[in-house]
Order: structure tokens, then sequence, then C-alpha cells
């Protein structure tokens, strides 16, 4: 540990400076990482999507296809081949920087961000630097306290590179192969300030990021791999990160690499805050580093120290011209977002917020459910969509696009005119759904309702029914009238078990209880 | 002034292959040169070197793709329609 | 289309081909028939393309570059690919993978370079006409030591789409051929708007050469007879001058102050770019595979340090460094900044004169292994740079010998003026013919 902090000193004088406020906290007392707040920053790559590459023209729908089927001179780094802006890619940036609120910067500039890598076709990635597309915006997220905004320092365009695939496993391959069927695909990367407080904020700005994308028709997240996010992250005494200087005076930030899913950023930010946590309980200094996510065991690993010293040699690009697009944005009329819509939703169709929320958290289940809300009771519907429906489709690994609106219309009709019961109703939605996921015929409602016998009676067989169970469970009878409500509980199960579901559970109490309290009298 | 070990660093940031015998000739050339290239600090102002197009953009239209064969003719090595490369350590 | 086929089987005594095409197919058009000669960093389907490297041995691309498909629009037969600096890097083609061109007037001097091989196929009558590139010299350079026209057009007037980059923001590509007239043709066909190159220019050239210049203003930088400047060679270069004014030419002599920075500014540049450009050479899509069972960094340094040559691997070094961080700064950005005060030197002279002239090298065909110092050889190419650093098109034509050996004199025009470079060429060999 003394041969650690002895060699950690004299390196630079901006470390010494960084650790100097540590250690004079730790002199005075242990340190209790408990009490720390967490400082969390994101840059966020999304593939945009569009018909063809950010610089060539193939086609970016490649996943179904072999490898390097979908690549041509300019994508596979040919000698002598010259790339060219894609000018739907420059909109769709646009789109995002503006939703982001981000200033357009009156020129920005491809430069070349130079490192060798096997899939990285032309041994740089054409990328934006120092005049990125747009700087300074904001969203407005759901944060630990409340709504807060969440700063984004820039937004700017550059292209994927392509694909590894290690034979036999990543631990074994003695070599590597390349697809680069990826390559050139337009990535849209978005850095934000460190300004959230918990893993579980940064997996929220991460979802509003996500769907604002979805709603703005730029990004499908259903594309394996479409979102990759880098995290930093430190732990700071309470008060000591300025948010208004956004310095880090303190401890040391580590960043997270290769993390490629919505859950993977909690995941991997719960790990790394444990972990640093752990090296202060210890009395160690955090070491800027860059670690690594390792999705399949939840953990991050220290990189070689080769990937941290890189020098970039960034410069313009010389074979692209300029951007200068900042007059575009005026022309740019943005979709409703979902903030807006979510209002909407409350304001028109009687949503409660939290359903509100849900329904426009997702652009596929916000369309669908406006759909059903044209066509059937509005509240109703949000109910069913936003508490059943999702519900049963994530328990099956469903998505909504498997079900078709008109069923739910028909479903919340049925469940409204009380021709079906709760209940049943959800029997129905259950049974639709496990036909969609055996591929069978697909089923309506009623059809449903029909084939499983679940419609609501008349309350005919319901006297006979209560009668029933009243002569055949005199000690519930006995225990209701000396005042054990449980009795009445599991009288009216008995009840529903002779009707079968098909009574209207509110109307059964209401004749039960008639039944037992008039046998008192 | 540049010393063998600046050239062998440089060397290590291209990823180029130099053997020590080129060192020495090597870094008396940098030396020359880099002491040539002096001159430019005689440059006044920051003035950049200015383009004079900009916006040059081509639409979102789809254009065949290389076949996979084609793709890979060149390659030294392959293998099932992957090109085979030395791995990062 | 009827295709018919030309034998080609030039007596190749100076090595001015890589690869030559026996019986290359031809149509029919504005060059039916017409045998040309292309520079080997010049992509051509299905033809051996390595830009005078080892390290693309073998390559053979699956697409022609624009200028390419344009020669064979118009029925020319591509005869061959011809020998380079490695890359373009040189100004002798002392620098190929595969052995120097020798000077076909003199076997024991360079034919210049880089398109020295296109240069010597063109003196040595092998073919008509070639296409060379330049980027600081590399067409006028080898044209004026073998004794042939080459002109370097306006940067973004002939696409670059299949030219091997080098130094993209310098190089064009541009004709070669023993007459003005014949040059002219060439450039009818190469330059054009083409999509795919960002930096290419819709401003077709449909020029016949004409030699009346009465009244055109010719500016002579003192600079271009200054130090380092052969006076036999700038008194060659002086008479041709005087010829132009006989036939009605104004001559004004002027400064260009920025020459004192530009070949600092060329060279910072020139190896900036090309540090970049020629990192994809990994041996994984083409040339010599890398060896896969050794790890990436170590197959990869392998590979470069064994297929480039010394000069390659100096440049791509001196670039790294001008780009890496701490000395951006000093080099790559104060490279740029000259650069923009070379373009204002010559936007400043062009109010004043219609073209600049003076000689095209400071000196005749150098003898083989006479420019062994990589700065001297750089040096050489002093007069050359500025017209690439600004992106002005300019030419040499030949004007006459000293020791035997050719001298040529240089015209830059203003950007997209390639037709009164032309014009004022044509006017000097018209009037000495």
């Amino acid at each position: 540990m003394n041969m650690e902090n002895m060699t950690a000193v004299p390196i630079a004088g901006s470390r010494s400076e960084q650790s100097a406020g540590y250690i004079s906290q730790a002199a005075g007392s242990p340190p209790h990482p408990e009490a720390d707040e967490t400082i969390i920053g994101l840059e966020v790559h999304c593939q945009l999507d569009t018909a063809t590459k950010l610089f060539c023209a193939c086609s970016t729908d490649y996943r179904s296809d072999g490898p390097n089927t979908h690549t041509c001179p300019v994508c596979l780094g040919l000698p002598g081949a010259l790339p060219k802006i894609n000018r739907k890619a420059v909109e769709f940036a646009l789109r995002v920087a503006k939703a982001l609120n981000c200033e357009v910067l009156l020129e920005s500039v491809f430069s070349r961000k130079n490192y060798f890598y096997p899939d990285l076709d032309k041994a740089f990635q054409i990328s934006q630097y120092d005049k990125p597309l747009a700087v300074g915006g904001y969203l407005v997220i759901e944060g630990d306290k409340g709504e807060k905004m969440v700063r984004i320092t820039r937004v700017h365009m550059e292209e994927d590179p392509g694909r590894l695939v290690h034979k036999g496993g990543v631990d074994r391959a003695r070599y590597s192969l390349v697809d680069y069927n990826r390559a050139g695909i337009p990535l849209i990367e978005i850095v934000t300030e460190p300004d959230m407080r918990s893993p579980k904020e940064a997996r929220r700005f991460l979802n509003k990021l996500r769907v604002t994308l979805e709603y703005l028709s730029v990004f499908d997240s259903d594309k394996e791999g479409s979102l990759r996010v880098d995290a930093n992250i430190s732990l700071q005494p309470e008060g000591w990160f300025d948010r208004e200087k956004k310095s880090y005076k303190g401890r040391n930030r580590v960043e997270v690499k290769n993390i490629s899913s919505y859950k993977g950023v909690e995941k991997a930010l719960t790990f790394e805050i444990t972990r640093q946590r752990n090296v202060i309980r210890k009395g160690h200094p955090i070491e800027q580093a860059t670690r690594h996510f390792v999705e399949t065991q939840g953990i991050t690993t220290a990189s070689r120290s080769k990937e941290e010293e890189q020098d970039y040699r960034y410069f313009p690009e010389p074979d692209l011209c300029p951007l200068r697009v900042s007059s575009w944005v005026e022309q740019i009329d943005l979709p409703e977002l979902p903030d807006a819509r979510r209002a909407r939703f409350i304001g028109q169709y009687g949503c409660s917020p939290n359903h509100a929320r849900t329904l426009t958290g997702d652009l596929k289940l916000a369309d669908f459910y406006e759909k059903v809300a044209g066509n059937a009771d509005p509240a109703l519907s949000a109910t069913w969509v936003a508490d059943t429906l999702i519900g049963e489709l994530n328990y099956r690994d469903l998505g909504i696009g498997s079900v078709t609106p008109s069923h739910i219309i028909e479903l919340v009709n049925l469940v409204k005119s009380k021709t079906l019961t709760d209940k049943n109703a959800i029997d129905v939605i259950r049974a639709i759904l496990d036909g969609i996921l055996q591929k069978q015929p697909a089923e309506t409602p009623s059809q449903v309702v029909k084939r499983l016998d679940l419609g609501a009676t008349d309350s005919g067989i319901a006297p006979a029914a209560i009668a029933d169970v009243i002569r055949e469970q005199p000690q519930a009878v006995a225990d209701y009238e000396s005042g054990k409500k449980e009795a009445f509980m599991f009288l009216i199960g008995q009840v529903m078990k002779k009707t079968r579901g098909k009574a209207d559970p509110a109307e059964l109490n209401a004749m039960l209880r008639d039944a037992l309290d008039g046998r008192g009298q | 002034m540049v010393f063998e070990r600046d050239v062998e660093h440089i060397a290590g940031l291209a990823d180029i292959g130099i053997v020590k015998e080129e060192l020495d000739e090597f870094t008396i050339q940098f030396n020359r040169i880099l002491d040539y290239f002096d001159i430019l600090d005689t440059v006044e102002g920051d003035c950049v070197y200015e383009q004079d197009r900009y916006n040059v953009l081509r639409e979102d239209v789809i254009s065949p793709s290389l076949s996979q064969e084609d793709a890979l003719k060149n390659a030294g090595e392959t293998e099932d329609g992957f090109f085979k490369a030395p791995r990062v350590m | 289309m009827a295709h018919s086929r030309l034998s080609f089987t030039p007596d190749d005594r100076v090595n001015a081909f890589l690869t030559t095409c026996p019986e290359p197919e031809y149509g029919t058009g504005r060059l039916e028939g017409l045998a040309i000669a292309i520079k080997d960093n010049i992509s051509t389907k299905g033809i051996r393309t390595t830009a005078g490297s080892r390290i693309l041995e073998g390559y053979v691309p699956p697409y022609d570059a624009h200028v390419v498909s344009l020669l064979l629009a118009e029925g020319a037969a591509i005869a061959g690919k011809t020998n380079m600096d490695e890359f373009g890097m040189g100004t002798t083609t002392e620098n190929s993978g595969y052995g120097p061109t020798l000077n076909p007037l003199d076997t024991g001097r360079v034919p210049g370079g880089s398109s020295g091989g296109s240069a010597a196929a063109v003196a040595a009558g092998m073919v008509r006409m070639a296409l060379g590139s330049d980027t600081g010299g590399s067409i006028r350079c080898p044209a004026a030591f073998c004794g042939i026209v080459g002109l370097k057009p306006t940067y973004g007037r002939v696409s670059r789409y299949g030219l091997i980059a080098y130094a993209n923001s310098l190089e064009q590509i541009g004709p070669m051929a023993r007459t003005v007239g014949e040059t002219s043709r060439l450039m009818q066909v190469i330059a054009g708007y083409d999509p795919r190159d960002s930096t290419s220019i819709e401003q077709p050239y449909c020029h016949t050469p004409d030699k009346n210049i009465q009244g055109r203003r010719i500016g002579v930088p003192e600079e271009f007879f200054g130090a380092g400047v052969d006076p036999a060679v700038a008194a060659k270069a002086w008479e041709a001058i005087e010829v132009l004014e006989k036939k009605g030419a104004e001559i004004v002599t002027c400064r260009m102050p920025g020459m004192a920075y530009a070949l600092a500014a060329y060279y910072v540049t020139c190896m900036s770019e090309a540090s970049s450009n020629l990192a994809r050479f990994d041996g994984v899509r083409y040339g010599p595979a890398a060896d896969t069972k050794k790890p990436w960094h170590e197959a990869f340094q392998e590979r470069r340090g064994t297929s480039f040559g010394k000069e390659v691997r100096r440049r791509i070094m001196l670039g790294t460094f001008a780009l890496s961080s701490g000395y951006y700064g000093k080099y790559y950005a104060k490279a740029q900044a000259a650069r923009q005060q070379v373009k204002l030197d010559f936007i400043r002279l062009y109010k004043e004169v219609d073209v600049l002239a003076g000689p095209t090298m400071p000196t005749i065909a150098f003898r083989l292994g006479e420019k062994a110092d990589p700065l001297s050889m750089y040096l050489s190419d002093i007069l050359t740079v500025p017209a690439n650093l600004a992106g002005v098109p300019a030419i040499s034509v030949p004007c006459g010998t000293v020791d035997g050996m050719p001298v040529g004199l240089q015209i830059m025009g203003r950007h997209f003026e390639d037709e009164a470079v032309i014009d004022t060429a044509f006017a000097y060999e018209q009037a000495v013919v």
C-alpha cells in the first residue's frame, strides 16, 4: 500500500492534485463510502436506422445475411475508395439534436480517429472530434428525487466498425474472424454531463433516450446491438461534486466500456459501485482507468494499459467536406415526443399518470394504445393494456407487435358491457397469447369465450350456488355469523368455484351477503 | 531534437516495424527533417486552411454490394465467409 | 458492341511498366484503339494494382477508378500499369518496391517521380499517353526530367475515386503526353464530375488548345529563380518566358512570400495524411497475408516493417509524430496555417496576373542514387508543391535542354482555369516547334 502511494504521487501534477482531497479526508476520519454520492455520465452510441451506410450505398439490413455480403470498396477500406456522407443520416442526427435541445454548430467537421484494430477497415474511424454536429442540450428524466434534467454535452456522428467473431469462444480462439457488414453503419454518439446519481437514473436516462429516438423514427431498439453504452462513474464524498463547474475534484473516475443492453447499464454500474466502495474502504485510491463490462458475468474487468494510452491522432477527414446544417434545424418538424404524448394521454383519454407513463414509454405501445382507445372506453383500455396486457406479453417474451389492436378493442368492449368478467377476460388474453406463442391460427376474444365457455351468465345460477354453499358449509356460515371476516372470503370462493367465474364477482358478493345476512334476521 | 528512444516511441505509435540497425539512421534523418520543419514556427497568426465546399451529400439509396466472393478475393486467409485476422492480445 | 484487341509488347528496357496487358481490348470513342499507360496507384478492375509497393503485391482491385471507366468508355486500351515511387513517395521512382525506372534519355539518370514509369513509357515511345498522379509534383517532375508534357489539373476537376490515397487533400490524377495537344485531349476525357468523390467539381474540360496569348499577363515569382535553382535551368526557363513575351504576353515579376514555408507545409501535410492512409495495409483484406498465428500488433508491425520501403516508413513515422498529442499544434496545425498563406499568395497574385511561370524543377534529372539523403530529395520539390498546396492547375512543358537533359517550364493558373494553363503551354510549344 505504501508502495502504491509512493508511485502514485509523483506521476503527474494533476493526479496528485486530484487525490489530495481524498487523502486529507481520510486523515480526519475513516472513509464512509456508503454515504458517498455516485456520479455517472454516459456516452451512448445508437445505430441510426437509415437504408444505407453512413459513407457508402451498401444496405444496412445485414443481420439475417452471411458475413461480408454487405460490403463495397468503401466499407471494406479498399485502396482508392472514397466516402460520401449520407444525407438521411445527417437529417436523423439533426432530429436527435433538436429533440435533445442542442445547439447545432454552424460548421461541423468529420475527423479521422486513428487506431489499429482488425475490425476497423481503414485503420481509422471517421468520427467527429473538435467540431461535433451539436452541443449543449438536455433531456428530462424521472430521477430518484422527482423530475430532473440530464445535460447533453454533445451529439456527433460516426461510423460503426466491423464485427469480430471468435470461434470456440473469446477465451480460446487463436485468431479473429472479421465481418465488415456492420462497418460503416451510421452511429450517433450522445455524451451526457455527469448528471446521474444512481444506476437506476442511468437506466431511466437510457430508456428515455431510447423512446425519444424511436419517436423520432431514427432508431430501432429491437435490432440486436443497435445500442452501446460507455459509462463513467465515480464515488464522491457528498457535496464534493460541483455541478456547476462540472469538475471532478475528488476521486478518480472509471470508464466502463462495452455495455450493450439497458439492463447491462444498471448491472455494470451497480457492480462498479460495490467494487469502488471496497477499494475505498480499504483505504486505496481509485485509479483512473478503463474497465470492460462482461455481460455474461455481470462484472467489470480491468483493460490493458495499451488501450488507455492510445493517441488517436485526430485530424480532419480530407476526403469529406464540412457540414453547415445549423439552418436546417428550423425546417425539422419534430413529432410529438414522449412527454407531450404522456400529457395528452392524461388529458384526452383520462389515463392515470402511471398508465400514461407506461403507455408512452414505448412508441409501438403508445400507438397500439391509441388504436384501442379510439374504439373502446379509453380509461378502461388503459387499464387493460398497461396493467394486464403488458404483463402477460412480458411473461411470454412477446412484443406488443404480436397482438392485434382489434382483439383488445373487442375484449375491452366485452368487459365494458359486462359480457365478460375481469377474471375471465384475463383468461381470454392468456388464451390468445398462448395461441400466438404456439403459432396457432389467431382467435378473436369472442371465439375464445365461446370455445372455453367463459361468458358471464345472468345471475340465474348464482342463487342456487349460494344456497348450495350455505347448506354445504355450516361451519363457515356459523363463523361468519359470529363475526369472522375470513369466513366470508372462504364462502365467496366456494360460490365462485361453483359458478366457474362466469358470474360478476361484485354481484355475487352482494347476493351472498344478502343471503347470509337474511338468514340471521 | 529527437533521440533514438523517441524514434522507437514513434515507431511504436505508428505500429511500424523498424530494426535496431535502422534506428541510428532514422534518428539522424528525423532531426534534419524536423529542423527544417521548424520554419513553420515563423508562420504568423492562427489562420486555418479553408475548404471552399460544404454539405456534399448523397441520397440514402441502396446500391448493390460486392458479392461475398469478390469481397474476399484479395484476402490472404478466409474462413466461412469471414476474413481471418491475427488476434488482439 | 464489338470489341477489338490491341497487341501491346513494348521493349521496356527502362522498367517503366510493372504490369503490361499484351492484348488489351478497346472499344469505340474519342480514344479508340489508343494504348494508354496507367500509373500503378490507379485502380484497374482485374489488373494487378500495387502502387509500387510490396505490401500490395498480388492485389487485384474488384473495381475501376473513375478515370479508368472514362478511358474505357471512350475506346482506350489499357496498355499496362506503370512503375512509381512506392505510394507516390519520391521524386525519382527509385523508391519503387519493384526496382527503379530509368530515364530513357540517359539510363544513368532517374526519370523523376513519382510518376516516373508513366513519363518514361511516353518518352520512350511505348505509349502516346499516360495517366499520372501529382501530390507535390509527381506528374510535372517526371514530365520535366523526361522531356514530355504533364498536367496537374485543378484540385477537384478529375475524380480521385480509385486513386490509392497518399495525401488526399493535395493529389490529382492528370494526363501526360508528348505534346500539349495530346495532353489536352486526354484531359477532355478524364475531367468531370464524379458523385463518388466529395471533392469532385462539376467542371468538365471541353477545351481545344489556342495558341493566341496576346495580352495575357504572366507573373514570374522571384522565388522560382532563387537559391537552389541551377542557374542553367533558370536561364532556360527565362528564355521560354521571353518566347511567351514575344508572342504577346506581358511579363510581370512578383513575389510569393509563402514559398518560405511551402515545402515544410507540404511535407507535414502529406506525411500526416499518409500516416493515416497507409495504416489500412494490415494483410487482412488484401496484400500479403498477416501471420494469424501471431498477436495482432506483432503481426501488423511485421507486415508493415517488411513490406513497406524505408521512405514510406520514414514518412509514416514523421506523419504519426506530426499528428501526435503534443505536436499537432506545432506541426499539422501550423502546416495548415502555412498552406492557407500560400493559397492567399496565389489569390493575391492572380488579381494581377493570369498565370504564373517558372522552372518546373530546380535541376535536370538526377543521377541514379544522387538523392540518397531524404531531405535533399524533398528540397527538389520546392517549385512544384505550391500548386498542390493551393489546389491550382499547373503544367510542365519541355523548354530546351541543359547538358543534353530536358528542362521543364512550369505554368500555373487560377482555380478551374486549366484551359489558360494549357493555352500558354501550347503557345510556347507552337512557337518553338
